[in-house]
């Protein structure tokens, strides 16, 4: 019997060794462990022997048990670790085929730029106002001192809705300084983007309708340094720190001193260059410190208030950001132009 | 404007290279636009003495000339052109020259002689004959240059020799001897042959293209040589003789000299943008100021000196009337008699085309000389068409015509100025002069007139009349009334210093408005404050001293003090303007840069505009892209839409003075403004295109006469990945995002605009939010675009208000839910939104989702057959079979009552 159970425990082994799959195991399992399998076989002629053989054959027989089972065991394992690896072999992709695709849609330039500026100046305690494109002239015009006769209103340069020059679209986003004037608490910290419209016929610079930037402080103790130092920030923010800043006088009727604010030119570094048509420097904005007459025409104190504003043209800053050439792909709306962006 | 720097010189001496006057001006305040260098083009090209001519060996028309350039060796140069003599002085461009237009001369070889260079003619060297009108070819018909147009049938015999005749009187001469007479003429001796007998004529020619042994045609009968009009030629039949040749300088220069001083292309010329609050610098001496404030250099300025004397009383000849004084604050006027007119000298043509004037004659040239060194507006009429020797500056007559010096008719009304006599009008003030009186070669006796006109008069006729010209445009911004009789008196000086004519004595000068010295007070401490510096104040006195803002006693005081303003600074009123002077010559660079002091705001975005950012992303990342459309469409795009007649959405604010039709009214939809950009895609064949954009419409009624203007986010899309649900899949992502409760979709079947059958009204509540759909074929057709395009438009108002509350936890469901599909038979007319919403009315509290999974229609099927899958779920434990049971039960038996919808069998 003793050489019954070592015959079955080799034979058995050795059969597992030749197992290909889990069928083959299950096979050997009821073969050598099931209720008519070998093992139990031998077992049943546990009754022939004697008490004394009794005990040392049925441990011999557990052992013999326990030794299949984890033979068994670990065969299993084995052809399992086998057949996971076989299907990832099959699995295997091509990792080079493109992805599902996952459209998104894209932001048009000119309103990454105005975001850009916006966030800057919100970072500055600024807020951001919207205001009425369909404008009184007097807001538009007269109560930014440029009074009747002014060149800019003339029926050749803005556009007009009534016989009397009274209702416009507005020409610029600066009737926003005198709206916030009227509305808002003083100290004032604004900026208001928009559209504004202007007779000019479309060309590769010019467009009927295009977006420009107001922006306006208006404070006790606000000076010509403070527009410079605020600016200038703005400009560092947009082109990176160390862009390098000039201010040149020039003329706003509704600001006194005003200046128009050049950025040395990022690709020559000021050396002239095509770019900047030679001259090292490119027009930025126009700004300067609010007139006295406009402050008071709002019923603020120019003796005790004082305030700088700034104009910015949107398009013209989106162009230089994104070298786009022509204006008019901006309003043109071509999708291969807007994924670009 | 353009200013010489030659012409700047005369007034205040600046030698600074272009570049550092470009910025030094640009940033004072008067902005350079371009330096152009007259002469930038020109290198290389001399003055050369033509030594000797001999006819090319190799050619039947071209010369071998030899010229002295000043240097050791003469040049051998090989030349076309036959108007030049020996002795003649000619520009030379040598070897390795380069003339205007980038054109390279460089050594070479004309039919096998060398030619050093090439001699010039004007055009070459960039003039033309208003530069030099002395250089002017006449050229006499060659008979040996001939050439038949029909070799069969010559006018002039191929073997014509002296003596034989043309026609008529002419005879053919030849040509014994050429040398100048002087003053651009040529004495030439002739031989002709008469009667077989030699004998000799000399005689004095215009004509320059004369050379020994020419043959010409003479006309025995005027003493003359023929020209090609002379004889009826064309110019093909002498090829050579032609009205052009080289420009044979008499200036007084030497061989050997540079080109560019002989004919003033050693100029620069700079460009400025004057702002409009500077009119004073639309002249040389206006700019003279800046540019001596700039620099801190003295001006040079003197008051110039008429000697007069001229014949008769000026206050007998001459009678001014200003009827309307407020039209015309000053008119001044100087009277000049006897004039010879005639070409100006060199000197004020090279002027007046270096600041792009074009010389016409001595007087006319003179009036605009001073516009542009004064910035004053001159005009000079003829003495003899003022009527009764009186001048009426007058409103024109409703109607009244006048034909301006351009030759046009104008038709003028009431709100503009003529210049009259006693009975019609002579000119239009301030803009062009009449031409009824007009400087003629004949003119004997001048009327200067150097006025002040209501700048807003003037701008308004010169815009009726669309004709904005030099001297209006000068008037609109405002002039000073000071200026008009230096003006008119440097008028009389230049006609006294080129001999033109004898000045009367005296001036007539109506002064309607006197202008009062200005001042106003100066307050240093403020300007620092202004500024944000800490200048002192000497120092601005000073630099306000330097554009002649002085204090009474021009002294430079510590504090506060008035200061007079010159008259031509009418710009500068009040503290803030002194504070430009002064920071314009500190030096806006040198104004320290601060941050900003006092109480701080707290910046941000407002809820509205933060929705709207986060509405932009959204619409992104569901694949739409941003597009900014105009504001103004066209009024047919009403129509396009296929918008009823009576719409009233079709009334909007018109402009009245639109750029053109197609942007002359402010859409109240911006449906047409996508309907146009995906046409446009469409037709770029782009296959598959989503966009948005939120903009503005304009609805007429909003305060003040004002429009009120909300805003709409327009969904556009087409491709093959579009349908109805792909677009509503999007906007109930929109609305998801925004939290919006209650949300449905209506079938609405009237929206003009729209498919009639995939069309749906967006409800929130009760609350219309807009409209999805599947555009109209013939709305797209309209577009002439085939495919079907799908629009979305929802108000952003509406949006807003809808908007649901932030977003607060709920606990996570901590029993399972069991989910139990059903599959109804119904009519086709029960929509899926009525079973759905009967589905949740009648299911119990234990119904926690219904979702859509089948539409079945076909075998077996009356109708259409929907499949819901629903999820049940209790908070309290979980569901038992019979509690889902009796909950779908009862869901069966409303949607069979309610709708008359049936389990599906099997």
């Amino acid at each position: 019997m003793k050489e019954q159970l070592a015959k079955i425990r080799a034979e058995a082994i050795s059969a597992l060794e030749s197992a290909k799959d889990a069928a083959d195991l299950d096979a050997l399992r009821v073969k050598y462990l099931g209720k008519k399998g070998e093992l139990t076989g031998v077992l049943k002629m546990m009754g022939r022997l004697s008490p004394e053989e009794r005990p040392v054959m049925g441990q011999l027989a557990n052992d013999v048990r326990a030794a299949l089972e984890n033979a068994l065991e670990a065969c299993s394992q084995k052809l399992e670790a086998a057949a996971l690896e076989r299907r990832l072999r099959d699995e295997a992709l091509d990792v080079t085929i493109p992805g599902k695709p996952v459209v998104l849609g894209h932001q048009h330039p000119m309103n990454i730029a105005l975001e850009e500026l916006k966030d800057i100046f919100i970072g500055m305690g600024f807020t951001v106002l919207e205001g009425p494109e369909v404008e009184l002239a007097s807001y538009n015009f007269d109560r930014l001192n440029a009074p009747e006769g002014h060149p800019s209103r003339d029926w050749s340069d803005t556009f007009y809705f009534d016989g009397d020059s009274r209702v416009m679209l507005r020409s610029q986003t600066s009737p926003m300084q005198v709206r916030a004037m009227e509305t808002m608490d003083l100290p004032i910290r604004i900026i208001a983007p928009g559209r504004v419209y202007r007779k000019d016929e479309v060309d590769a610079t010019h467009s009927p309708m295009f977006h420009q930037v107001e922006g306006m402080v208006i404070d006790k103790g606000v000076t010509m340094a403070d527009l410079k130092g605020t600016l200038n920030t703005v400009v560092e923010q947009l082109y990176g720190a160390g862009a390098k800043t000039r201010f040149r006088p020039h003329h706003f009727p509704f600001t006194e001193p005003s200046c128009e604010m050049d950025v040395q030119c990022h690709k020559c570094g000021g050396a002239g260059c095509p770019t900047c048509k030679g001259e090292g420097w490119i027009e930025l904005l126009g700004a300067g410190m609010v007139h006295p007459k406009v402050l008071e025409m709002s019923g603020i104190d120019s003796g005790t208030y004082t305030g700088w504003a700034f104009g910015i043209g949107l398009e013209r800053m989106a162009m230089r950001r994104f070298k786009i050439a022509d204006l008019r792909l901006i309003f043109e709306n071509d999708v291969r132009f807007l994924e670009q962006f | 404007m353009k200013l010489s720097r030659k012409w700047l010189n005369e007034f205040v001496a600046v030698d600074a290279g272009d570049k550092e006057f470009a910025e030094a001006m640009t940033l004072s305040g008067s902005k350079v636009e371009t330096t152009e260098d007259l002469g930038a083009e020109i290198k290389n090209v001399v003055v050369g003495r033509i030594e000797k001519m001999e006819r090319h060996p190799d050619s039947d028309h071209m010369w071998v000339c030899r010229l002295d350039v000043g240097k050791d060796e003469p040049v051998q140069i090989v030349t076309g052109a036959w108007n030049i003599h020996e002795g003649d002085l000619v520009p030379v461009a040598l070897h390795k020259s380069t003339l205007p237009g980038g054109k390279k001369i460089e050594r070479g070889k004309l039919r096998g002689v060398l030619s050093d260079g090439m001699l010039c003619s004007l055009g070459e060297l960039g003039l033309d004959e208003r530069d030099f009108p002395y250089a002017a070819v006449t050229a006499a018909a060659l008979l040996n240059d001939y050439k038949p147009i029909d070799p069969e049938k010559p006018s002039i015999p191929a073997g014509i020799k002296p003596g034989d005749k043309v026609y008529g009187p002419v005879i053919c001469a030849g040509v014994a001897n050429v040398s100048s007479a002087g003053d651009g003429k040529w004495e030439c001796t002739l031989i002709r042959t008469e009667d077989d007998s030699p004998c000799a004529t000399t005689l004095v020619t215009d004509c320059q293209n004369l050379h020994q042994f020419d043959l010409v045609a003479y006309n025995t009968k005027t003493n003359a040589v023929c020209t090609l009009s002379d004889l009826r030629a064309e110019q093909r039949e002498f090829p050579h003789c032609i009205n052009d040749g080289i420009f044979v300088l008499h200036e007084p220069c030497r061989p050997g000299d540079d080109i560019r001083p002989v004919i003033n292309a050693d100029d620069r010329v700079v460009e400025f943008e004057i702002t409009p609050n500077r009119p004073d610098c639309l002249s040389v001496i206006g700019l003279a100021r800046e540019v001596s404030a700039t620099f801190d250099t003295p001006l040079t300025l003197r008051e110039p000196v008429v000697k007069g004397g001229g014949p008769g009383v000026l206050t007998e000849l001459l009678d001014v009337e200003t009827p309307d004084p407020d039209l015309c604050p000053r008119y001044t006027a100087r009277m000049v008699r006897n004039v010879k007119i005639g070409p100006s000298p060199k000197w004020m043509r090279e002027r007046l085309r270096s600041m792009g004037v074009r010389p016409i004659n001595n007087i006319v040239d003179i009036t605009n000389y001073v516009m542009l060194e004064y910035g004053q507006p001159m005009h000079a009429f003829d003495y003899r068409y003022v009527k009764g020797g009186k001048i009426v500056v007058r409103r024109a007559r409703e109607g009244e015509e006048l034909t301006t010096l351009d030759g046009n008719v104008r038709k003028l009304t009431a709100n503009m100025l003529v210049i009259a006599d006693e009975t019609r009008a002579v000119g239009l003030a301030g803009i062009m002069g009449g031409e009824n009186s007009e400087i003629v070669d004949d003119t004997a006796d001048v009327v200067f007139e150097s006025a002040n006109f209501d700048g807003t008069c003037i701008r308004k006729a010169a815009l009726a009349l669309g004709m904005r010209t030099e001297a209006s445009a000068k008037f609109e911004k405002g002039l000073d009334p000071l200026n008009t009789l230096p003006a008119v008196n440097r008028a009389c000086e230049l006609v006294e210093l080129l001999g033109a004519g004898e000045v009367v004595d005296g001036v007539i000068d109506v002064l309607n408005r006197v202008p009062q010295p200005r001042t106003i007070t100066m307050d240093p401490a403020r300007v620092n404050a202004l500024l944000g510096t800490d200048v002192a104040a000497a120092d601005m006195y000073q630099y306000l001293e330097r554009v002649e803002i002085h204090t009474g006693d021009r002294s430079f005081p510590d504090g506060p003090a008035q200061v007079s303003v010159p008259s031509w600074r009418g710009d500068v009123e009040g503290i803030a303007d002194l504070a430009e002077e002064v920071a314009r010559f500190h030096g806006y660079n040198n104004i320290p840069a601060a941050l900003m002091r006092g109480q701080t705001t707290l910046g941000g975005y407002t809820p509205a505009q933060e929705a709207e950012r986060r509405l932009g992303r959204l619409c992104r990342s569901c694949g739409y892209s941003e597009i900014i459309t105009y504001s103004f469409i066209s009024p047919a795009a009403y129509d396009k839409i296929a918008w009823a007649p009576d719409e009233p959405l079709r009334q909007s604010l018109r402009i009245l003075n639109p750029l053109g039709e197609d942007t002359s009214i402010m859409r109240t939809t911006a449906l047409p403004s996508m309907l146009e950009i995906l046409a446009r895609n469409c037709n770029y064949r782009s296959r598959a295109v989503k966009l948005y954009e939120i903009g503005k419409i304009y609805l007429p009624g909003g305060p003040d006469g004002l429009a009120s203007e909300p805003k709409m986010l327009t969904l556009g899309a087409y491709g093959a990945d579009m349908d109805f649900f792909a677009l509503k899949g999007a906007v109930e992502a929109i609305l998801r995002d925004l939290r919006v409760a209650d949300v449905t979709f209506t079938a609405c079947k009237d929206d003009p605009s729209y498919h009639p059958g995939r069309c749906a009204g967006v409800y929130a509540g009760g609350r219309q939010l807009g409209v999805v759909g599947q555009i109209h074929p013939a709305v797209a057709a309209n577009y002439g675009v085939e495919e079907a395009l799908y629009c979305a438009e929802l108000s952003f108002e509406a949006l807003l208000e809808v908007r649901g509350p932030g977003a607060v936890y709920a606990p996570l469901p901590r029993f399972p839910a069991v989910s139990r599909d059903i599959a109804v038979v119904c009519r086709e007319e029960v929509t899926v939104g009525e079973l759905e919403a009967c589905i949740r009315r009648s299911g119990g509290k234990l119904l926690r989702g219904v979702e859509l999974f089948d539409i079945y229609r076909g075998r077996g099927v009356e109708g259409k057959s929907v499949a819901f899958s629903l999820t049940l779920r209790s908070d309290e434990g979980s569901i038992t079979a019979a509690q889902a049971d009796e909950e779908i039960a009862a869901v069966l038996s409303a949607l069979e009552k309610e709708l008359g919808a049936s389990l599906r069998a099997g």
